[in-house]
């Protein structure tokens, strides 16, 4: 298994990426909407709802996206090959 | 409503194949003529006569005029009719609408929608194919299966080691996650697959020249609804990019698929291998065509009895989505997406 590899580097540079990533040696999917905010499933299906969902809640100061998110540049400023 | 989305960009035809004759091709649902001017442009029509139907892509061409092979009604590039049998007038109707075409990239694009809302900003590159640094071989082949078939099994490569064993499937690329992206606001899809230690498939092998184990990285990137880039890069195991300077240790395949819709039920499946190595080496050529187009056929065999499969079952068949479909999921939703914008449009230019 090659399931130790870094992941890959990030390849989209725009303000809205959303990325999926597979937790190393397990079956989890993480999934990072853009602003940065994490959700993690065994679901891709259940985890792409999540995240087009969670704009939604962008201007919700309570929400998943408010203050404990680490900031969007952290998360969507990605880096190009 | 058509199950592709409108007003956008379809690959019609290779460059190579619109000379100085009649090309028919149904693009979309849209039966088209197509041909070549004497000053090298391109001319799409609808491919029926106004008059009784006869398809335009049967009959003649001349003077960059096309005259209908049945009774002779004559057009010009932009569809207008210059000349109709035995009588001087020419009715005001007597005119078959023209499709906005862009030839870029050895490829002929198509505006399939309203031809007054042409976006060239949504025209998607794959500048490789015609760079004098690529050599590239190419192909087409029919598929009598829907395009989100064709879609689905191009955004997830898993199935290569399956139904693509001893070509370019090997264990290690269904082993491996995936990682995916994906950009709202430029609706595109990218899920990237590196592996670090992979075997060598005989694909790579016989044109590469590498013995031994591979470091084989695989991303996708798909621009809905037609255009699907795989870059492919190939290098022995350790063998990184560089910081900085050309990556000239490693091998480099653009795999470019145009995934254009036909009807409802069939797609023109055009496949490119476009290579950075080798560059002038015929036999390499050849092998990577003969090969390529056995994997696609392998597509096209198992696709065509999906097809089936699908349409039998209509609409309860159950499926089952897992972590490897996550790029899929994706790809099926901007589709989704960009079918509803085009519904949302008044009903595009068809023939009447």
């Amino acid at each position: 298994m090659t399931a130790d590899l870094p992941a890959p580097e990030r390849m989209l540079t725009g303000r809205t990426v959303y990325r999926v990533v597979w937790k190393l040696n397990t079956d989890v999917l993480v999934g990072y909407c853009w602003c940065g905010a994490p959700h993690e499933s065994e679901d891709p299906i259940e985890l792409w709802e999540w995240l087009l969902a969670h704009p939604d809640q962008h201007d919700d100061a309570s929400g998943e996206g408010g203050s404990d998110a680490p900031a969007p540049s952290d998360q969507r400023e990605l880096v190009s090959r | 409503m058509p199950s592709w989305p409108l007003n956008q960009w379809y690959v019609a035809a290779y460059s190579r194949e619109i000379t100085d004759g009649l090309l028919g091709r149904t693009i979309c649902g849209e039966p088209l003529v197509f041909y070549r001017t004497s000053d090298g442009e391109v001319v799409a029509l609808a491919d029926r006569c106004v008059h009784r139907r006869y398809p335009l892509s049967l009959s003649h061409l001349k003077d960059d005029q096309i005259i209908c092979g049945y009774h002779g009604f004559t057009y010009d590039r932009t569809g207008g009719c210059v000349a109709a049998p035995g009588q001087k007038r020419i009715p005001r109707t007597a005119r078959v609408p023209a499709f906005e075409v862009r030839e870029v990239d050895s490829l002929v694009w198509v505006w399939i929608g309203e031809q007054d809302r042409v976006d060239d900003a949504l025209l998607p590159r794959a500048p490789w194919l015609d760079s004098p640094d690529y050599t590239t071989v190419r192909g087409m082949e029919p598929l009598q299966a829907r395009y989100g078939l064709l879609v689905d099994n191009l955004m997830d490569l898993s199935h290569e080691t399956y139904l693509h064993g001893g070509y370019i499937g090997t264990p290690e690329v269904a082993e491996t996650p995936i990682t995916t992206e994906v950009d709202e606001d430029a609706r595109v899809v990218y899920v990237s697959r590196h592996m670090a230690d992979a075997a060598c498939p005989p694909f790579y092998a016989r044109s590469t020249g590498i013995e031994g184990r591979i470091t084989r990285w695989q991303d996708i990137e798909y621009h809905p609804p037609c255009l699907y880039l795989l870059h492919s890069r190939i290098a022995p195991v350790g063998v990184e990019p560089p910081a900085d300077g050309p990556d000239d240790r490693a091998f480099h395949v653009e795999v470019v698929y145009a995934i254009t819709p036909e009807t409802e039920h069939s797609t023109h499946d055009f496949w490119m291998v476009a290579r950075d190595f080798a560059l002038e080496d015929q036999e390499v050529s050849d092998f990577l065509a003969e090969n390529n187009r056995t994997v696609v056929l392998q597509d096209v065999v198992a696709l065509d009895v999906l097809e089936q499969v699908v349409e039998g079952e209509k609409e309860n068949y159950q499926e089952l989505s897992i972590n490897i479909d996550t790029g899929g999921l994706a790809a099926r939703r901007l589709l989704a997406a960009m079918v509803k914008d085009g519904e949302e449009q008044p009903a595009p230019v068809t023939a009447r």
